[in-house]
């Protein structure tokens, strides 16, 4: 067992919030949303993966085939159909804060505080 | 009975895409109908469920995927009263917005009401879920709902910033969910929460788990905006149409709480439920969380934004009861959650009406204007105290419980704080309703900070449904305290939601519950203590509002911590995001060093 993907899914979170923290632009943001998100993948996969396995299809296989794990691949899938529903979301929103305030800043459209 | 359960989904997901698909082909009347239907209809289903999940966990596995042997691979919802009761008031909650949005948003396209009917889906499969990664697909559905009502207005640049902060702070909590679900499930290989907790009985918890748990809960808790997860709330609810707000602020924060109880009592009550620490860092959080927020509450002029931090202030209040580890503690946030999603709802609808009357919710500008109006300056106030919790209105019978539950575990500390949170908030509340109701005090306070620009909305038709509405709900909610039997049946349903291994044991060798045997129809007295503190609380909290409304000028010690907090709640997302991250690694720290 290898700590090297693990690693990596931990420092592309930190990279991604790093980014999210200090935007200045939210379709950059909404990139880095989705780069803190690819960490989970890497996770994911990592995790559900077996030295030697085949994919999971056991049609024609013998019985008794390492396999790598079906559950995270379904997993993964719904990670992925759920953020592109919110950085669609958010796409649109910064399209709405161009127009109205002619800015993408962050701290530009920070009309309401307190 | 187990056929019930998907359905409280079922109905209103596909009544969003009926309502959804055939928007321009059947008239308004039918629209209404079908949309409203679907709502009660779920809500009429919920109360069913309530009634039978009384005797035992109604559990239903999708596709008929039932454990064998005791090894869960199936997807299921597990609803005991608890849940069940959580979905009536979902129900409850967003019917009477879907009917005050009626006439509210005339001219809304019916996406709103498609919008909201996802949520009511999405918030009943959340509370009902027996399954850690539908849970945060539920989470996950109701916030993409909630992200598009909020920017639903978008004429000026508040809904806009108000949306994105919500989007992104809760898009966050959500991937910190993932990441602590990828790393119990590569600790335990399960994802059934009953079967988790099985797992993680053998073999030492150790740092992964921990780390786990962290992520999970912080994840729940940004959802239910505890403090320092909070700054997004007030951001969201100040601009989102009033009827949004109901739901938002009426159960869709609050059910954050419910998961970080579910987690809690299904997992990780297993390898930690030795000790207390778990429960000592939630119990600080809501307490920090009740202060903090009951302060900032006081601060506002905004009424929506005023009444967001009192959302955000019970929250604190419901977490502490959660974190006290106890049937009575729970209980008492179950009963709140009750009154506390009712009162909440109508205080929202109060201040629609205000808007719609004066295009303006500025308690400073609308000095006076609400003078004669009597239906909603009685819900207002009706709502206050209620929220407050004066003895026998609303609140007070949760906050009663939780009272006991800290008494008992020999806290005695715990209650005065909430009670100084809830009474902070409702000060806040009374001084706006005096100022605008009554037309009492001055229409300048330097303590509030600036004023918050407002689009005049149309004016609505049918003004008696506002009006309507806003009663009824803040009718149901003052009662709660009050309902015969209640109490009673929320410290059983508490006592069956803190039973680990019996849910564990119905879910997964599918054997019955204990009974409940009969439960007394009579209305629960709490201590003498919380009948004192209930009316200390609101008796500091009527001088506290007089003090806001006729002091002559803030105290000058006053000045430089006020700043401090108005200034620490900037609006931009970027800090909310590095308080997210320090929130959650500071909680994990103690965590990591109370549970080695």
């Amino acid at each position: 067992m290898s700590y090297l993907p693990y690693a990596v899914a931990g420092w592309i979170f930190l990279v991604g919030i790093a980014g999210i923290a200090t935007s200045k632009n939210l379709i950059h943001l909404a990139v880095c949303l989705t780069v803190t998100q690819s960490s989970s993948y890497v996770l994911l996969l990592s995790v559900g993966y077996v030295k030697h396995g085949v994919a999971p299809i056991f049609l024609g296989t013998k019985l008794g085939t390492t396999a790598v794990d079906p559950v995270v691949q379904a997993l993964t899938l719904t990670d992925v159909v759920v953020s592109v529903a919110v950085i669609g979301l958010i796409l649109a929103l910064a399209l709405d804060a161009h127009r109205l305030s002619g800015t993408v800043d962050p701290d530009g459209i920070a009309d309401v505080s307190g | 009975m187990s056929w019930i359960p998907p359905l409280l989904v079922a109905i209103p997901l596909l009544a969003a895409a009926a309502t959804a698909g055939l928007d321009h082909v059947t008239p308004q009347p039918v629209q209404d109908a079908l949309v409203i239907g679907a709502s009660a209809a779920t809500t009429a289903l919920a109360f069913v469920l309530l009634w039978h999940a009384e005797d035992h966990e109604v559990v239903h596995w999708f596709g008929g995927w039932q454990p064998k042997h005791g090894v869960a691979l199936g997807v299921d919802f597990a609803v005991g009263p608890l849940a069940a009761g959580m979905c009536v008031v979902i129900g409850i909650v967003v019917t009477l917005s879907l009917l005050y949005a009626l006439t509210f948003l005339r001219e809304a396209a019916r996406l709103f009401d498609a919008l909201m009917l996802a949520a009511l889906g999405a918030m009943c499969g959340f509370a009902m879920s027996g399954d850690l990664f539908n849970l945060f697909v539920w989470l996950e559905l109701m916030a993409v709902a909630a992200y598009a009502l909020t920017g639903f207005q978008v004429e000026r640049l508040g809904p806009v910033q108000g949306a994105v902060n919500f989007a992104i702070t809760n898009t966050l909590g959500g991937y910190l969910f993932v990441v602590g679900i990828a790393l119990i499930y590569a600790r335990t290989g399960a994802l059934n929460l009953a079967q988790i907790g099985k797992a993680l009985a053998h073999g030492p918890a150790g740092g992964l788990v921990i780390v786990a748990m962290t992520l999970l809960l912080c994840g729940f808790l940004i959802k239910g905006a505890v403090v320092p997860f909070h700054l997004w709330a007030a951001d969201a609810y100040a601009v989102a149409p009033a009827p949004v707000c109901a739901v938002l602020g009426g159960v869709m924060t609050d059910i954050g709480l419910i998961g970080v109880a579910r987690l809690y009592w299904t997992v990780f009550a297993v390898p930690f439920g030795q000790g207390h620490g778990v429960g000592d860092v939630l119990l600080w959080l809501g307490l920090v969380t009740a202060v903090l927020a009951g302060t900032m509450a006081f601060l506002q002029r905004h009424l929506k934004r005023m009444l967001a931090y009192s959302v955000v202030c019970h929250i604190g209040i419901m977490l502490a009861g959660i974190g006290l580890l106890d049937t009575s503690g729970l209980a008492g946030t179950e009963l709140m959650f009750l009154a506390h999603a009712l009162l909440t709802a109508s205080l929202f609808f109060v201040a629609g009406i205000l808007h719609v009357d004066h295009g303006l919710i500025d308690e400073l500008h609308l000095r006076g204007r609400g003078r004669g109006c009597w239906a909603p300056a009685v819900a207002w106030f009706a709502g206050t105290i209620g929220l407050i919790g004066t003895p026998y209105v609303g609140i007070y019978l949760g906050h009663g419980l939780i009272d006991d539950g800290a008494s008992e575990l020999g806290r005695s500390w715990v209650p005065a704080l909430l009670w100084l949170g809830s009474a902070l908030a409702g000060a806040a509340l009374l001084r706006a309703g005096a100022r605008i109701f009554l037309g009492w005090g001055d229409d300048e306070d330097e303590l509030l900070g600036r004023a918050i620009e407002e689009d005049p909305l149309e004016r609505a038709v049918r003004r008696p449904i506002l009006v309507g509405v806003a009663l009824v709900a803040v009718v149901l909610g003052v009662a709660i305290s009050v309902v015969p039997g209640l109490g009673q049946r929320a410290e059983y349903a508490a006592g069956r939601f803190r039973d680990t291994s019996g849910y564990a044991a119905r879910i997964l060798h599918d054997r019955a519950m204990p009974a409940p045997g009969s439960l007394p129809v009579t209305i629960q007295h709490t201590s003498v203590d919380s009948l004192l503190y209930a009316s200390g609380a609101t008796i500091f909290a009527l001088g506290l509002a007089f003090a806001g409304l006729y002091r002559r000028r803030m105290p000058r010690a006053l000045a430089p911590p006020v700043r401090v907090l108005h200034s620490l709640h900037s609006g931009v997302v970027g800090d909310y995001v590095t308080w997210v991250v320090v929130g959650t690694a500071v909680t994990g720290g103690v965590w990591a060093i109370l549970l080695r």
